[in-house]
């Protein structure tokens, strides 16, 4: 190739790349013109555990209102109520309560965050089909999850090591199962995981693991009850009975692990966000709930 | 004409130089500002309780941020990977290169850029659906979920950078080498032997280098396999937390500004230490491997 026709090849494509970015710029100007005559879009992100149920509850929502835009990511609790603090979100699903720092943190942002209980759920402990323990009380449990019982002969079982499978610190379950069970409800007990429980990244990776290894122990949402894996029934102490989780033990709180499950928004609800969770709380809404593996609140 | 040409050039070579540069900067400023969220992590937590403490609770009150257990878990799952990974990788590019027939060569090509184009995320789930049982019942172990998997997995990530580097550089031995060896009376395997592994050295071991960089940074399908539990691991086949997936389990989750964050910045600045360590070292032998 002779330079001079390279030179001319190179003032061509800098043509084209002009003429390209030009076209982008107008069509980028075109698209958001549009977007404003548009309703805004509803992000909702957070709670992993509350993920297929924000998604039911979009579609849904969506269908009674063409037009609006929703998006639902899970990542979890902390997450979501962080992207609402930040204003990257519009409403946050968690499975947990607000702490004193992100109270804080939104009042210096100057608002307040409104919470909203828009359903229960129950912690259920799993194991294999095949290990033969019928019960746990919430103190065996807690020395499990301590480590203290490395063997399930001692709790009555064969003599199989015990496998521990707990979440990721990132996840609502995780503290909540770590306050309520480990610390006995004090949320700034001492008390830890064993550092030998495996941290596993999804409630998806705590089925699979459960459902192959007669050794592993672990905790899910009630949403993720499957034939794969045997529930254990719960007791509050040794004297009471052993109570197998569902819709009403949880409901009546007579289930020992559960837990309510939050919408978080900024400030008093109104426009969109409010009319969304006026659906949540109506019988249709409620009935999602029941259709997702939760408890319903109404 | 003539001065418009040089101005060209002059153009052309400043361009190259920025880009040269405009890389450095990068590397530079990405560790600068890992430095700068990680330092304060020394503060609140000593060099010493850092690097060497051996519990990982990072968001208790106070936190307990020891890295020690992820420091070794990086570097056991990483060392699993290459002890799989390069021999295999040296030895099927040698054979792709130097003994496969035509027709299977355009076959295990066509076949290695696929293996390299599997997302990790899906060979993550293949890993916990069928690797991770699979070693539990045949190694008899309390779970799959082991460095062992997490090794297995990354090898397998490796292979292709392996190969394909490894046969570029095979293939750029000068024919006359292997002519000459061979019209001296040497066989097919002494030339490969002899003389085809020296002239292809620097290049095989720079495609090591770079599988053993690929498997040190990998971030998800680690996650899935190795059972994330933060202890000293004493062997293969026990559960591991890496220093990647740390960071991507927690990153989302910690608060901005507490030590929890900047640890996770400080535990950045120890992989980026540790992958630059490991180019250094692939540098040296690459120098010496020239001279020799």
């Amino acid at each position: 190739m002779n330079p001079k026709s390279f030179f001319r090849h190179e003032a061509c494509l800098a043509l084209a790349a002009v003429v390209c970015l030009a076209a982008t710029m107008t069509c980028r100007a075109a698209t958001s013109d549009r977007a404003d005559q548009k309703t805004r879009a509803l992000q909702i992100k957070g709670s992993d555990t509350m993920v297929n149920l924000g998604q039911a509850w979009a579609e849904a929502y969506a269908k009674l209102h063409p037009g609006l835009n929703m998006s639902v990511t899970g990542g979890g609790s902390g997450t979501g109520i962080a992207a609402l603090i930040n204003g990257t979100c519009d409403i946050a699903e968690s499975s947990r309560g607000l702490e004193a720092k992100e109270l804080q943190q939104a009042q210096e942002k100057g608002f307040v965050i409104h919470e909203d209980i828009v359903a229960l759920d129950g912690i259920v402990v799993v194991v294999h089909p095949s290990n033969p323990i019928r019960r746990l009380t919430m103190e065996e449990l807690r020395e499990l999850f301590l480590g203290d019982i490395g063997r399930w002969r001692m709790l009555g079982g064969p003599d199989w090591p015990v496998v521990l499978l707990s979440r990721e610190v990132n996840s609502g379950t995780h503290i909540f199962f770590k306050e309520h069970v480990l610390r006995r409800g004090k949320s700034k007990g001492p008390e830890e995981f064993s550092p030998r429980a495996l941290m596993m990244p999804s409630s998806y990776a705590i089925a699979e693991e459960t459902a192959n290894n007669e050794n592993a122990v672990g905790y899910y949402g009630l949403g993720y009850i499957s034939p794969r894996q045997k529930v254990v029934p719960v007791a509050k102490d040794a004297a009471s009975p052993a109570v197998l989780p569902n819709i009403e033990t949880v409901r009546a709180n007579s289930y020992p692990i559960s837990r309510p499950l939050y919408l978080f928004s900024r400030g008093e609800p109104a426009g969109p966000v409010k009319d969304f969770l006026d659906y949540v709380h109506s019988p249709a809404g409620q009935q999602i709930v029941r259709d997702t593996d939760f408890v319903p609140v109404k | 004409m003539r001065s418009l040409r040089r101005a060209k050039e002059f153009a052309i070579e400043k361009l190259i130089l920025l880009s040269g540069l405009a890389s450095i900067l990068f590397v530079a400023l990405i560790f600068v500002f890992l430095l700068r969220e990680g330092v304060s992590i020394l503060k609140s937590t000593g060099l010493l309780s850092f690097l060497g403490g051996r519990f990982w609770y990072p968001i208790s009150s106070p936190p307990r941020l020891g890295v020690l257990p992820l420091i070794l878990g990086s570097l056991l799952v990483t060392a699993g990977a290459v002890v799989i990974a390069v021999p295999l990788g040296i030895g099927a590019a040698f054979y792709i290169a130097e003994v496969a027939p035509k027709r299977l060569r355009s076959a295990l090509k066509s076949c290695i850029e696929i293996l390299a184009a599997i997302p990790s995320v899906v060979l993550g789930f293949v890993g916990i659906t069928v690797l991770v049982p699979f070693l539990k019942h045949f190694l008899h172990l309390p779970t799959g979920l082991t460095a062992f998997a997490g090794s297995l997995m990354l090898a397998f990530m490796a292979l292709p950078t392996i190969i394909t580097i490894s046969e570029d550089a095979i293939n750029a031995v000068p024919r006359e080498y292997k002519e000459g060896a061979l019209a001296l009376g040497a066989t097919h395997w002494q030339t490969l032997r002899r003389v085809i592994i020296h002239g292809a050295w620097p290049g095989i071991i720079a495609a090591a280098m770079l599988g053993i960089g690929r498997v040190f940074g990998e971030t998800m399908a680690v996650m899935m396999v190795t059972g994330n539990a933060a202890v000293i691991p004493h062997s293969l086949f026990e559960p591991v937390r890496t220093l990647t997936a740390t960071i991507a389990a927690e990153m989302g989750e910690a608060a901005k500004g507490s030590p929890h964050y900047s640890a996770l910045f400080a535990v950045g600045v120890v992989l980026f230490l540790i992958s630059f360590a490991i180019n250094l070292t692939a540098d040296l032998l690459l120098n010496r491997g020239r001279k020799r």
